[in-house]
């Protein structure tokens, strides 16, 4: 059991990242995108494609760091990744989001518009890269055998390392930067933080710069921990909402711990469900949070 | 020349329209109160004049220059501030945020200017670091003027800067507006509580079903015991 | 190809544009005149097709009853298969709408996911119920000895047919009563219809009710003219996006658009096959199913951005006031 509570901290706070990212747009746009999940997605195979193509190709060798199944190379192509789709998903606002928000449509419509999004998306990469499990690395790498018989693999350590450095990264941006400031500010009130001066277009692109690398960045972690497949991040769109709905919405703690929460309760599910039904048990949370406390726990 | 000048300006929701043919002005330093019944276009005037709106008729000149169509992140740099009835404040955020979040557009002297503004509201310096969403009615009101006042602003629109505060706030808060006057800043003020208000006013305006009735000095208006009872919404 | 492989292709053509005709019309219910977000269809696709299989079917026996396990095989004639479908869809919506109607609007869309989701992965994980990942096959032919077998599809074109007519005539009916028009007011302004003194919540909930039943009667039609059906032809894309190009295509908030639209998509979805599977070289073939659905992708948008209203748009209501 403890080792289900260690592996759900790990699953946990690949959800935590990317619902940080889908809350703030969710807070800040109050725009529920539903293509966050294939965000993800895209970020995993764009690490992939400069970790296992590119890179290599222009002779950046990998060196494996210390006990973990990978090195530099995917390092770097884990943060360029992230500046990838996040530029990506600021075209799309350009583009798509943004046309739509002048011509005042519907919260209902800017949804569709993005879950159109997120099967464009997942339809790329199956035609790129086709349906089959990919992997970073075909290393194998020992777990470590901790106290009360918990196995856990150094590339998972990392994982859990990485997401609290960038969750603490980003809560240093919003609470010590003006530019922080203002998207929590707009966050609060739209109109007021226009009647201010606040540079909303500002504030619009660095939500989804932001948003779209954090989800990138779990989707990497992702693959690193388990494997890369086309309807990975369509498969944690429920857990991510989840986690927001969870942890109030517009809230990055709350989604940190939101996410925690929801993996943890979806590997201790596998102790009586097939691991399949992950994302049903999270389905499952998120009706019972609806009909208990629709505001979540830190709800505002 | 008058520091604010609204000529004839028509402005508001839909085909009715709100506002027709309304002028106005402030001078510099003035403190103008706008009197009238609910529905009367007063916050719409404000709003129109703050670029929340635009007018169908008319121009509205700031420091001599056209600002009709104008938005907010432009007007708040040529020295124009506004506090909205409600929601004026961005509850999760402390004093002090709220207040630096007033200063956005503003690059340096940021620092020096706060402390200014927590010297006219000494009661906020306490709580810099408090969440607003926790404070008093009163509170709140005093960290939504001071978020108006970081850029330094020469004329301030203030809507119904009284309403929903507790009788014994009400003096205070008129008082912080009178000391707000007396630092040079002029101010247009929407009010229901027009005794208060014209007592630190110059002059007042009355408007009702979208036009301007009456205009003339405070103390002159005060007295008038056929307008209190026609314009003044029969209050006090 | 020769007139008699055109003439099937196209019978095969209208009895699904027909089929997925039914789905638009559902949604059109659900989205079209009450705004509700459902991205689940494919749930209630799939409730309707399995519980009309396994009211039809009988349990297997013999050589069989090693390869196929079923919960029931009740062996009822197709019209109970029918209503059952309808029924259980019906009772679907209900379990879905009863916890989320009375929040916010995409707070229902993230359930309608998650619903289709988890019924998709217990008719996968759950052998028990409808026979897992195999799905269930031979399922039975409505009418069948009616007809010789070479004539089989004709009838049941006439049959999708006279269902989706019956289908169509209760919507507009429907729409045009004192019910539908709350379902209007609903949509346009909800908060109005409330302070008008009208139990939206309901309301809501029974349009959610009736336009599931809808997609439930289509999907017993559609497991009775493939004969099988397996978790995997229940995708979201096949059996949600799918369903909501065609609505937007042909104008939400009117049942003809959502019959134009329906025949539309479907020409383009399955028209794109002769392209891609015909002119396209081995390696991009392979991919093409997926091109194609790149392909509806950008057509969406393009509704989205260029003409939201659909070809059809939105009915002209007779008014908007309340009739009471």
């Amino acid at each position: 059991m403890i080792e289900l509570l260690v592996y759900g901290l790990v699953l946990g706070s690949i959800i935590a990242l990317g619902a940080i990212g889908l809350t703030l747009l969710y807070g800040i746009l109050r725009f529920a995108h539903f293509a966050h999940g294939d965000l993800m997605t895209l970020g995993a195979y764009v690490a992939l494609f400069l970790h296992s193509d590119l890179l290599p190709t222009l002779g950046i060798p990998e060196a494996k760091l210390g006990a973990l199944s990978f090195g530099w190379r995917l390092l770097a192509s884990l943060v360029l990744a992230m500046g990838v789709t996040a530029v990506v998903a600021l075209a799309l606002d350009r583009l798509l989001y943004a046309r739509l928000r002048e011509r005042r449509a519907s919260p209902v419509i800017l949804a569709m518009a993005s879950l159109g999004v997120a099967f464009m998306l997942r339809s790329l990469i199956y035609i790129v890269w086709g349906p089959q499990f990919l992997f970073y690395s075909q290393e194998l790498r020992p777990a470590w055998e901790l106290p009360l018989e918990v196995r856990l693999r150094p590339d998972q350590v990392f994982i859990l390392a990485v997401v609290l450095l960038l969750a603490l990264l980003l809560y240093l941006f919003l609470q010590r930067t003006t530019l922080g400031k203002a998207m929590r500010a707009t966050a609060d009130n739209p109109q007021l933080a226009w009647v201010c001066g606040i540079d909303i277009a500002r504030v619009t692109r660095w939500t989804w710069l932001l948003g779209a690398a954090l989800t990138a960045a779990a989707g990497v972690l992702y693959g690193i921990d388990a494997q890369l497949r086309p309807d990975m991040g369509w498969s944690f769109l429920l857990p991510l909402f989840a986690a927001v709905i969870l942890g109030g919405i517009g809230s990055p703690v709350g989604a940190l711990l939101g996410g925690m929460i929801l993996g943890i309760v979806q590997q201790v599910s596998t102790e009586y469900l097939a691991p399949t039904y992950k994302p049903a048990v999270a389905f499952l949370l998120l009706i019972l949070l609806l009909l208990l406390r629709p505001r979540g726990l830190f709800g505002g | 020349m008058p520091l604010l000048d609204v000529d004839d300006v028509s402005a508001g929701y839909g085909e009715m329209g709100v506002l027709h043919h309304v002028s106005l002005q402030v001078r510099e330093r003035e403190a103008v109160t706008l009197l009238g019944p609910n529905g009367a276009g007063k916050s719409t005037l404000l709003k129109t004049i703050f670029g929340l709106l635009t007018p169908s008729t008319g121009r509205i000149m700031f420091q001599g220059r056209e600002i009709a169509g104008l938005k907010p992140p432009q007007l708040v740099r040529r020295g124009l501030s506004y506090v909205p009835q409600v929601e004026n404040v961005f509850p999760s955020l402390t004093v002090q945020e709220n207040l630096e979040m007033g200063a956005f557009t503003r690059q340096d002297g940021v620092a020096e200017r706060l402390e200014e503004v927590f010297d006219l509201f000494p009661a906020l310096r306490r709580k810099a670091k408090q969440r607003v969403g926790g404070l008093s009615g009163g509170e709140r009101q005093m960290v939504a003027m001071g978020r108006a006042l970081m850029l330094d602003p020469a004329l301030l629109l203030l809507d119904e800067p009284s309403a929903g505060l507790a009788p014994r706030l009400v003096g205070l808060v008129f008082e912080t507006i009178a000391a707000i006057n007396r630092a040079g800043v002029a101010l247009l003020m929407v009010e229901q509580n027009a005794r208060e208000a014209l007592r630190i006013s110059q002059r007042g305006y009355v408007l009702a079903s979208g036009q301007v009735r009456l205009e003339g000095p405070g103390e002159r208006l005060l007295q008038d015991e056929e307008l209190g009872r026609l314009y003044l919404g029969g209050r006090r | 190809m020769d007139i008699s492989g055109l003439l099937s292709y196209g019978v095969s053509f209208a009895i699904m544009g027909g089929i997925y005709a039914i789905f638009a019309l559902g949604l059109n219910v659900q989205w079209g005149y009450t705004g509700l977000f459902n991205i689940g269809i494919a749930g209630f696709f799939a409730v309707g097709a399995y519980t009309s299989a396994l009211l039809t079917t009988p349990m297997p026996e013999g050589v069989y009853a090693a390869y196929v396990e079923q919960l029931v095989g009740l062996d009822l004639p197709f019209p109970v298969g029918l209503v059952g479908a309808a029924i259980a869809s019906g009772v679907l919506a209900l379990i879905v709408g009863i916890p989320t109607l009375r929040l916010r609007e995409d707070y229902l869309a993230i359930a309608t996911i998650g619903i289709a989701e988890t019924i998709r992965l217990i008719f996968n994980n759950e052998r028990w119920l409808a026979n897992g990942p195999r799905g269930l096959m031979g399922l039975p032919q409505p009418l069948r000895s009616w007809v010789e077998p070479s004539q089989y599809h004709y009838l049941y074109l006439v049959l999708v047919g006279l269902v989706l007519a019956a289908l169509y005539w209760a919507s507009e009916r429907g729409i045009r009563s004192p019910w539908g028009r709350v379902l209007r007011a609903i949509r346009e302004d909800e908060v109005a219809a409330a302070m008008q003194g009208k139990n939206v919540f309901a309301f809501k909930l029974q349009a959610l009710v009736f336009g599931g039943a809808i997609m439930g009667i289509g999907g017993a039609l559609y497991a009775h003219y493939v004969r099988a059906i397996s978790p995997d032809v229940f995708t979201p894309l096949f059996g949600t996006f799918l369903i909501w190009v065609m609505l937007m295509l042909g104008g939400s908030g009117n049942n003809k658009g959502a019959l134009v639209g329906a025949f539309v998509v479907w020409g383009i979805w399955t028209g794109s096959t002769f392209v891609t599977d015909q002119a396209l070289p081995p390696f991009w073939a392979a991919r093409a199913p997926y091109l194609r659905f790149l392909l509806i992708g950008i057509l969406l948008e393009a509704i989205i951005l260029l003409r939201p209203q659909g070809l059809l748009g939105e009915e002209r209501q007779v008014s908007t006031l309340l009739d009471e």
